[in-house]
């Protein structure tokens, strides 16, 4: 190769308006082995965090972004003559439970919140954080619903694994700020720990537990 | 007379629940029914004397929390250990929901895109490629079976025989058949999907496939100009095939006993 494959590669992150995934990278650049792309693209994240730039190589969405860092966040706005994105607290409520808990279907996540989600799904699909799914076996058919690829992008996750961990449900009882517990009662911490769903398989694969 | 309206909005029962936990900075394991009723309700009466229409959920919950509120009074559920705590009925669920509101808590603190941090805008300015932005056109329904009629009248001159033997083609099959084609080509001509079938009933099954793929977002289809009957379709997802892709698998019942359902 002529020219240094960091640079190369550093070429395509920069002109690049969406996550190059190693595999992306190289079907531009069929000469260089993944491993060797995946070598490069570490050493520009480091060479990018030593120069102290103001922006970052991001792993997002299985895929590598240059970002700029949030210390900027201000004067980048200002170009943009834009105000922060921001999703209402309904909003990331239900995002939340869809991103935790997909596939999931609309009646399930009213439950979870105990109001009704209609718009708020709507508004979610509107702004490509969620997609649809497919339709679940069940009267009516009901629509199911998962995360996009963009939700991986907007809220800097590599993957659905990455998702951070929920808490653990005992976890609520005490060491809250405003948890002052009332009399002392042993044993009461066991009755919700059984129904605990691992968080997600990650696949959000489609309901294994059908029929 | 002057109002102090004191009122935070809820958005449903359970946030009203969560709130008055805090407030009064006790144990979720361990609530204390009656105080929680009896604020629940007092906040109830507020707005329905603020004139704000308590939605149905609200009540839901309302006769929810006295019921348990009288199960607990009732002697021999206290007893053993091993009985089941009323109050579980409402425990599980907040716990549920205030997990969850944690969860989007430590979502929202993430560095966020277009908010915290920022990449490179999209900057293509070249018209001609579709995909990277909305298409010109958007076709209606009525422009789509229009042209599946001219595919119809091109390819089955003459009267239509409809013979229906056994289903051979399922919707959910011509859903993944379309996705392949699009993962191949993201972008093709309506006319294109149709290129594999022969008979009629596979073009209705074809078409019924193309309707349920834009439906759930999957395929935009658009018209590059006014007055050009060309229809084109275009991947709405990945084709690099990251994001996996459902087509689901119960669009046509295939372990179930219905039979011939579709879209």
């Amino acid at each position: 190769m002529e020219r240094p494959l960091e640079l190369i590669i550093e070429a395509l992150l920069f002109a690049s308006s969406k996550p190059l995934s190693p595999q992306e990278i190289h079907k531009c650049l069929p000469e260089a082995p993944i491993p060797d792309i995946r070598a490069a693209l570490t050493g520009l994240q480091e060479t990018y965090a030593a120069m102290e730039r103001s922006f970052s190589l991001k792993e997002v969405a299985e895929g590598y972004q240059i970002r700029t860092r949030s210390a900027y966040a201000p004067y980048v706005l200002r170009m943009l003559r834009s105000s922060p994105a921001r999703l209402s607290r309904a909003a990331l409520e239900t995002l939340a439970i869809i991103a935790y808990k997909q596939p999931i279907i609309r009646q399930e996540i009213e439950q979870f919140r105990g109001v009704d989600a209609g718009g708020i799904l709507r508004t979610l699909l509107e702004k490509d954080l969620i997609r649809i799914m497919g339709r679940k076996t069940l009267p009516g058919r009901p629509l199911i619903y998962g995360t996009t690829k963009k939700f991986l992008e907007v809220f800097d996750l590599k993957d659905l694994e990455s998702l951070p961990k929920l808490k653990e449900l005992k976890e609520f009882g005490s060491g809250d700020e405003a948890a002052v517990h009332m009399p002392e009662e042993e044993g009461q911490i066991e009755t919700s720990e059984e129904n605990e769903p691992p968080a997600t398989d990650g696949q959000g694969r489609l309901f294994p537990e059908e029929q | 007379m002057d109002y102090e309206v004191k009122l935070e909005i809820f958005e449903g029962p359970l946030d009203l629940l969560v709130h008055l936990i805090h407030k009064n900075e006790v144990d979720i394991f361990d609530i204390p029914i009656t105080t929680i009723t009896e604020q629940y309700l007092a906040y109830l009466d507020m707005m329905k004397a603020l004139n704000i229409s308590v939605a149905g959920d609200f009540l839901v919950m309302a006769a929810t929390l006295i019921h348990i509120k009288s199960k607990m009074l009732l002697p021999g559920s206290d007893e053993d250990g091993e009985e089941e705590d009323p109050r579980d009925e409402i425990t599980r669920p907040l716990l549920e929901y205030m997990r969850l509101k944690e969860a989007a808590q430590a979502l929202s603190e993430r560095e966020l895109l277009g908010r915290d941090v920022f990449s490179r805008q999209d900057v293509s300015w070249d018209d001609g490629e579709p995909g990277s932005d909305e298409p010109q056109l958007n076709v209606s329904l009525f422009q789509l079976i229009d042209a599946f009629r001219r595919i119809m009248e091109k390819d089955q001159p003459g009267a239509v025989m409809m013979t229906f033997r056994h289903e051979k083609w399922s919707v959910k099959e011509k859903c993944q058949l379309i996705i392949s084609f699009l993962k191949q080509k993201p972008e093709m001509l309506f006319e294109e999907i149709f290129s594999q079938d022969r008979k009629v009933p596979e073009f209705i099954v074809t078409f019924l496939a193309l309707l349920e793929l834009v439906h759930i977002g999957l395929v935009k289809v658009f018209q590059p100009s006014y007055g050009n009957s060309e229809i084109r379709l275009i991947a709405n997802f990945d084709i690099n095939g990251t994001e996996d892709i459902y087509i689901n698998p119960d669009l046509s019942p295939v372990n179930g006993s219905r039979h011939g359902e579709t879209a």
